[in-house]
């Protein structure tokens, strides 16, 4: 099976021999990937019921409450935190973009665009919250407690003197479109960001 | 009793005793000129000899990890759930050992051994052992063996503790430590519970300053009431409750000091078989041996430091209802191994059942553990 194309933009992103931590880690193929291309690292997962598959595919995988922070790790011990798909699910996103330019030297997150025409058109015309084929759940079950626009991650970053040095917008089929590089935040629906504090 | 053997049991098994002539020093200083130690095994060695596993029992346990030893037996091992054909520690794929500890009372030289020098048992006068020296008369088995490499040391509890000794003492003689339900060192608050069960020993009538062999008594209240103590920290409260509720022995409340709830009876069920088969100088023992185990005391209480030095692989497990070793302590084992960049997975089972859910076939503990057994035995090329 080809890996999915945001990981594959991570990957390329990533040098061999680098040491990454992966927060959300789920079945662990992202790391299972990097690994065969040199990288290793430690996924951090909080729901155990995919260990034995991150156990099978070779990967080191920790159970624990990224809400928590990251606090078992020493400043700038990863090349790389990789965060995807994973940030809209947190309780305090600002903090764990804080800790991962803590624990890492550069910082990968990716996250679906609140700001898809789609869902803007859902909320402004529809006057319901926004479902997608990205964010499928309804309001009341969401686990998506924390959504934002591309736009929005972009004033974070920037309040929190984070630099961007790569990014990679999308659409739900992970491909780049000429909507997608022309207005990101209407077009995109899979925004893939990497940063780094400004020292 | 097993009308049949099931077909995911190692079957019956007997043990062999390994009699040992070359002396050993003990962590306290004293020595044992000679020693045996008796051992259950099974499974078959493969030729090179690195599908071997390790089992170490905790407190209470033995040699008799799993099957049975007559078709009389009521129970089969302590560990039955974990070690058998398609289990999760699969006989079919590797060769699996188990002791009893010296100091232990079930056929490995300790208190109700018969000193050489006085003809009489030792008794009281056994040296405590300790962890690090239970890990060192495993390693002589390991050499008798021609064991070079454990593909694995596994245990839970006291039995973790010693596959942690392992991978500190030993870093190149173990491929995986598997730390189950453990903590780097006791609490203050177990070592409490501790010293409760060994003022109950030692100030029974029946303890003779642990000489009651000479004396044909057996200190049954001391024991009994230890046991109850320390069955009672095993459990959670939840498991009690399920378990048990305020269920009544009899029909109503009897207004007296006897037995009421089903609870006590329970209790006092499991004190009395236990106190029959089981020395009392060896529960003691047992309980130093946990309280004084802190490897990282020698270096500077800095358990990162301590176990920079290992090589092994570890899989850390721990279980949420477990307050006698909580998840917490495991966190501190495993971030010690992340802060020196080891190889470690952790999981957190969620299970009611206290800290004996080590013991238990919870799914996702028995899922995740048959995956890490897996992909050791994938590395001895023992499956595909």
């Amino acid at each position: 099976m080809s890996l999915r194309v945001d990981f594959q933009i991570i990957s390329d992103w990533i040098p061999e021999g680098a040491r990454v931590l992966d927060l959300g880690c789920d079945n662990g193929t992202l790391l299972n990937h990097l690994q065969q291309r040199g990288i290793s690292g430690y996924g951090l997962e909080i729901d155990n019921s995919k260990f034995s598959d991150c156990i099978d595919a070779g990967v080191n995988v920790i159970q624990a409450d990224l809400d928590q922070g990251l606090p078992q790790f020493a400043d700038q011990s990863f090349d790389f935190v990789i965060l995807s798909q994973t940030l809209q699910a947190i309780n305090r996103p600002d903090f764990l973009i804080e800790e991962i330019a803590r624990v890492g030297k550069q910082g990968i997150i990716g996250f679906p665009n609140f700001g898809h025409w789609q869902c803007r058109l859902q909320l402004a015309l529809g006057g319901h919250m926004p479902v997608s084929r990205t964010l499928p759940n309804d309001w009341f079950n969401t686990p998506n407690i924390h959504l934002c626009t591309v736009q929005d991650f972009e004033q974070l970053c920037s309040d929190k003197q984070m630099e961007v040095l790569n990014r990679s917008i999308v659409n739900h089929a992970h491909k780049d479109t000429l909507g997608t590089k022309l207005l990101p935040n209407l077009f995109g629906q899979i925004a893939l960001y990497q940063i780094k504090k400004t020292s | 009793m097993p009308d049949t053997i099931p077909a995911d049991s190692v079957g019956l098994v007997s043990p062999t005793t390994l009699h040992i002539d070359t002396p050993i020093t003990l962590e306290c200083g004293r020595s044992l000129q000679s020693y045996d130690l008796i051992y259950e095994s099974y499974g078959e060695l493969n030729d090179d000899g690195s599908n071997a596993v390790l089992i170490c029992h905790a407190l209470s346990g033995d040699h008799h990890a799993a099957g049975y030893h007559s078709m009389d037996d009521k129970k089969p091992g302590w560990w039955d759930s974990a070690i058998g054909p398609g289990k999760a520690i699969d006989t079919n794929h590797f060769y699996v050992v188990c002791l009893n500890n010296l100091g232990g009372c079930k056929g490995s030289t300790g208190p109700t051994s018969i000193n050489p020098q006085t003809n009489k048992p030792f008794g009281p006068d056994f040296p405590i052992v300790t962890v690090s020296d239970w890990v060192n008369s495993q390693a002589v088995l390991a050499d008798h063996l021609n064991i070079q490499q454990w593909a694995a040391v596994i245990g839970g509890s006291l039995g973790g503790m010693q596959a942690m000794q392992w991978a500190i003492s030993f870093p190149e003689k173990l491929r995986h430590a598997l730390i189950i339900a453990a903590a780097p060192k006791l609490s203050a608050q177990n070592i409490a519970f501790n010293e409760v069960a060994r003022t109950a020993i030692k100030s029974d009538p029946d303890f003779h300053e642990g000489h009651y062999a000479d004396y044909n008594a057996i200190p049954r209240q001391g024991l009994g009431l230890a046991r109850m103590l320390g069955h009672i920290t095993y459990l959670s409260d939840a498991a009690m409750g399920e378990k048990f509720g305020r269920e009544l022995r009899y029909d109503a409340i009897q207004y007296g000091y006897d037995v009421d709830f089903q609870i006590e009876s329970y209790l006092r069920y499991q004190s009395e078989t236990f106190v029959e088969h089981f020395d009392a100088n060896t529960y003691l023992l047992m309980t130093k041996a946990l309280d004084y185990f802190d490897p990282a005391q020698e270096f500077g209480h800095d358990l990162a430091k301590t176990l920079a030095s290992i090589q092994a692989k570890c899989l850390v497990v721990s279980f949420t209802s477990d307050w006698r070793f909580s998840p917490e302590r495991s966190h501190e084992i495993v971030n010690a191994l992340l802060s020196t960049g080891k190889e470690v997975t952790y999981a957190e089972i969620e299970a009611h059942q206290g800290h004996d859910a080590f013991l238990m076939p919870i799914p996702r503990y028995h899922e995740i553990f048959n995956s890490y057994m897996q992909r050791i035995a994938a590395e001895c090329g023992a499956v595909a």
